[in-house]
């Protein structure tokens, strides 16, 4: 009877792994997200736009929650954007947001879209400290340190290792001791009571490191700029050598991102 | 019978209208009334004016679904020490220890009055975060053990203490406040209604739908805004869907604890077709943006009652397959079961609330008792387990994926026409007092609202669910080995940032 029992348990066990059919994305680079996406916006020109071009724009900056918005020219910093889509709805026949989930930067400048551009987000060889290709092209672990992160972005950053995305693939993992990390990933707009911990963990990690802003809390403090419990000093000292641009970032900006650092475009 | 105001979740009443009571009196009131567990605090704080403090008390009776509301004026001056709520009913404890952390205010017999969160504007700002005053004990044959604030996986921060005995903890201290980012007062500073719609989207981005849903039902009310049949039938439906996804994903995190590989992976996977039909719906996996005060920014469309019945087709088989093979496995159960227990006495002595409170018995489910979005006509049963051990908290979970699941199914086979009676929303009304009480996949959610003589907002206060429930579990690891920690920690999922506001 034992060994009867067994064997079903075995065979329950294949006809699961058999139900799951094929679970992981073949290629993370090319996919397509499904549904909307609010992805890297395209802003037309008021010429180019046409017909609806006499479309007053000059209420968008206020419209913004977190003040994304610059006019002459019309601009968007998607650092600060939190991808609700309003200024879309308001102004649809200038701003359009694709399903380009490739928004990332190597430089902070890097993640404001002008009105008139419509090119794929790069990261050119030039804006990357030379030892992070050399060093970490093939194997990459970071330690993730949540400075009042609302655990969005926490989220995301796992499901980048769950077996839909699977970054592991790439050898791009997350480790648990700051000493085992080649950098470091922050989430959250940095709160006074997480400045020291962040300090301590950054300064625990042996060189050369890199470090890593997901999503608009960080890269910006979004929604949470400006309060007096938040201090961002941290980020004044220190070379930051990716932005991972969403509220929250999703699993594919991380996935691209992170290899357009490490491994080129 | 009492000398408080009886009002129902979501309703507007003039502050003028909310009785003041003689301290004594407001704390004879209310401690008398949760003694009976069909009674229960869902929000206690203070409101400095000047050199006064007016303290606000709501009770939930949830036989009748009222809110008790009474309130008490005490000097705001170090002057003297106030008996506290928490020597007669320690679910006080946690709102008296916030009260006295933001404004001072002193309490003679407290029986537990530490740090919350250490708050930007905390009344003493000598206190530090790295200078928590820990219980401690004495002994050669005891040791500290000290985890976090960061952890060692990808989650939020917080620091917690142990105390064991060989490999068997004694006593748990847990601290917290890392998260606080100024929540509360950034409602306050001058602000328009999508800038604060996104602040409540950003107090817990896990419970986003919680949230948002309590907000703008708030808000609704306090601008005397009546949202139609379409936009509170999408917010419940909106509800269960977050429900089914983040109960997905603890399943999943619980079998990584366990070390079940097939149960991570498995229930990981399914996760994510639940969170992408949110994708689908308003174009965040999370949900942000999804909900909007007085509209309905993404309606259900045909084509969202078709992702869903897909979705839920395709889910339910293979979800019920995992969940059905993992309760047959002993390596499984001998982790999950008599493990982090909280009785059902230490659940009701400490207030706890929503899926915690339900797995000791305790039956708390706003949906139930205060009804709000359409709850009221969905013939509800909360789901309640009875050892209040892992494995309960994870029977729960499974147990309530299937009743939202049957709850959405109900829903998107009759989806109201879109638009049906939505005027234009108003401003909010002035010298008003508005409490807003949700449940969130974790539990009880409660905003309230304050507006000064110009209808603009004097004070906000939020209470996420795990402010109830981090004390649960400080509770239920005593006597457990600390390599159980993790599993009991997991099996509670409560929100820091929620808790840190």
């Amino acid at each position: 009877m034992k060994y009867k029992a067994n064997i079903g348990s075995v065979f329950s066990e294949m006809r699961i792994l058999y139900h799951q059919g094929k679970q992981y994305i073949p290629d993370v680079t090319t996919v397509e997200v499904p549904g909307i996406f609010r992805g890297r916006p395209v802003i037309k020109t008021a010429a180019a736009a046409g017909a609806g071009a006499d479309e007053d724009i000059r209420f968008l900056p206020d419209l913004c929650p977190t003040g994304a918005i610059d006019l002459e020219p019309l601009r968007i910093d998607l650092g600060k954007c939190i991808f609700c889509g309003d200024c879309e709805r308001a102004c649809p026949s200038r701003i359009k947001f694709t399903k380009d989930y490739k928004i990332f930067s190597a430089t902070r400048n890097g993640l404001i879209i002008r009105e008139g551009e419509d090119q794929k987000m790069t990261i050119k060889a030039d804006e990357v400290r030379k030892e992070i290709r050399k060093y970490f092209g093939t194997s990459l672990k970071l330690r993730q340190v949540s400075a009042a992160g609302d655990n969005s972005c926490e989220w995301e950053l796992n499901a980048s290792g769950n077996v839909n995305f699977d970054m592991g693939r790439f050898g791009i993992e997350f480790v648990a001791s700051p000493r085992h990390a080649n950098g470091i990933v922050v989430t959250g707009p940095i709160s006074q009571n997480m400045a020291e911990p962040l300090q301590i963990c950054y300064d625990a990690i042996p060189d050369p490191k890199i470090i890593i802003l997901a999503g608009t809390d960080a890269i910006s403090g979004g929604i949470f700029a400006g309060s007096p419990a938040i201090d961002r000093s941290f980020l004044n000292k220190y070379q930051v050598d990716l932005y991972l641009a969403g509220n929250p970032t999703h699993p594919l900006t991380i996935i691209n991102g992170i290899l357009a650092l490490t491994r080129g475009n | 019978m009492t000398n408080a105001l009886e009002i129902k979740n979501n309703q507007r009443v003039q502050l003028k209208d909310i009785p003041v009571l003689p301290y004594e009196e407001f704390l004879e009131l209310n401690t008398n009334l949760t003694k009976d567990f069909y009674f229960h605090c869902v929000n206690y704080f203070a409101w400095p004016q000047g050199n006064q403090l007016r303290l606000f008390c709501c009770i939930a009776d949830d036989t009748t679904g009222h809110i008790l509301l009474s309130s008490s004026v005490v000097a705001h001056d170090n002057s003297r020490e106030y008996p506290s709520f928490s020597a007669k009913n320690l679910a006080f404890h946690v709102f008296e220890r916030e009260i006295h952390e933001n404004t001072g205010l002193k309490y003679s017999d407290h029986p537990w009055l530490k740090p919350v969160r250490y708050p930007v504007n905390r009344a003493d700002r000598n206190s530090d975060i790295s200078n928590y005053p820990f219980y401690q004990i004495e002994s050669e044959e005891l040791h500290e053990v000290g985890v976090g604030p960061i952890h060692a996986g990808i989650i939020e921060p917080g620091h917690f203490r142990f105390i064991c005995n060989g490999e068997q903890i004694l006593h748990l201290e847990i601290q917290l406040g890392y998260q606080h980012r100024g929540v509360e007062q950034l409602f306050l500073t001058p602000k328009n209604l999508l800038q604060r719609t996104v602040l409540a989207e950003s107090i817990a981005g896990d419970t986003v739908i919680g949230h948002t849903t309590a907000f703008a039902g708030l808000w609704e009310s306090l601008c005397d805004f009546t949202p139609g049949e379409d936009i509170l039938h999408a917010r419940t439906i909106a509800s269960e869907l977050e429900r089914v996804a983040i109960h997905t994903g603890d399943l999943s995190a619980i079998c990584a604890d366990i070390a079940y590989q097939l149960g991570n992976s498995v229930f990981g996977r399914l996760r994510t077709p639940v969170i992408n039909t949110f994708q689908k719906w308003c174009g965040c996996r999370l949900a942000k943006g999804l909900i909007r005060v007085g509209k309905n920014q993404y309606p259900v469309t045909p084509y969202m009652v078709d992702s869903l019945t897909q979705l839920f087709d395709e889910y339910e088989p293979d979800t019920y397959e995992m969940y059905d093979r993992m309760k047959t496995l002993p390596s499984v159960l001998a982790r999950l079961e008599r493990t982090g227990i909280v009785t059902h006495e230490q659940a009701e002595r400490i207030g706890c609330v929503g899926m915690t409170a339900r797995a000791s018995g305790l039956i708390r489910d706003i949906r139930w008792t205060h009804p709000y979005l359409i709850y009221g006509q969905i013939p509800h049963q909360p789901i309640v387990k009875h050892h209040g051990d892992v494995y309960s908290r994870t029977q729960i979970r499974r147990h309530e994926i299937s009743q939202s699941i049957r709850y959405i199914r109900d829903l998107i086979a009759n989806v109201p026409a879109e638009g049906n009676g939505n005027p234009e929303l108003s401003s909010p009304q002035p010298d008003s007092f508005v409490i807003s009480l949700t449940e969130g996949w974790r539990g009880e959610i409660c905003h309230c609202a304050i507006t000064n003589d110009t209808g603009e907002l004097a004070l906000y206060k939020v209470k996420d669910p795990s402010l109830h429930n981090w004390l649960a579990l400080a509770l239920a690891v005593r006597n457990n080995d600390i390599s159980d920690f993790p599993i009991c920690n997991k099996s509670f999922n409560l929100s820091y940032c929620g808790n840190d506001l």
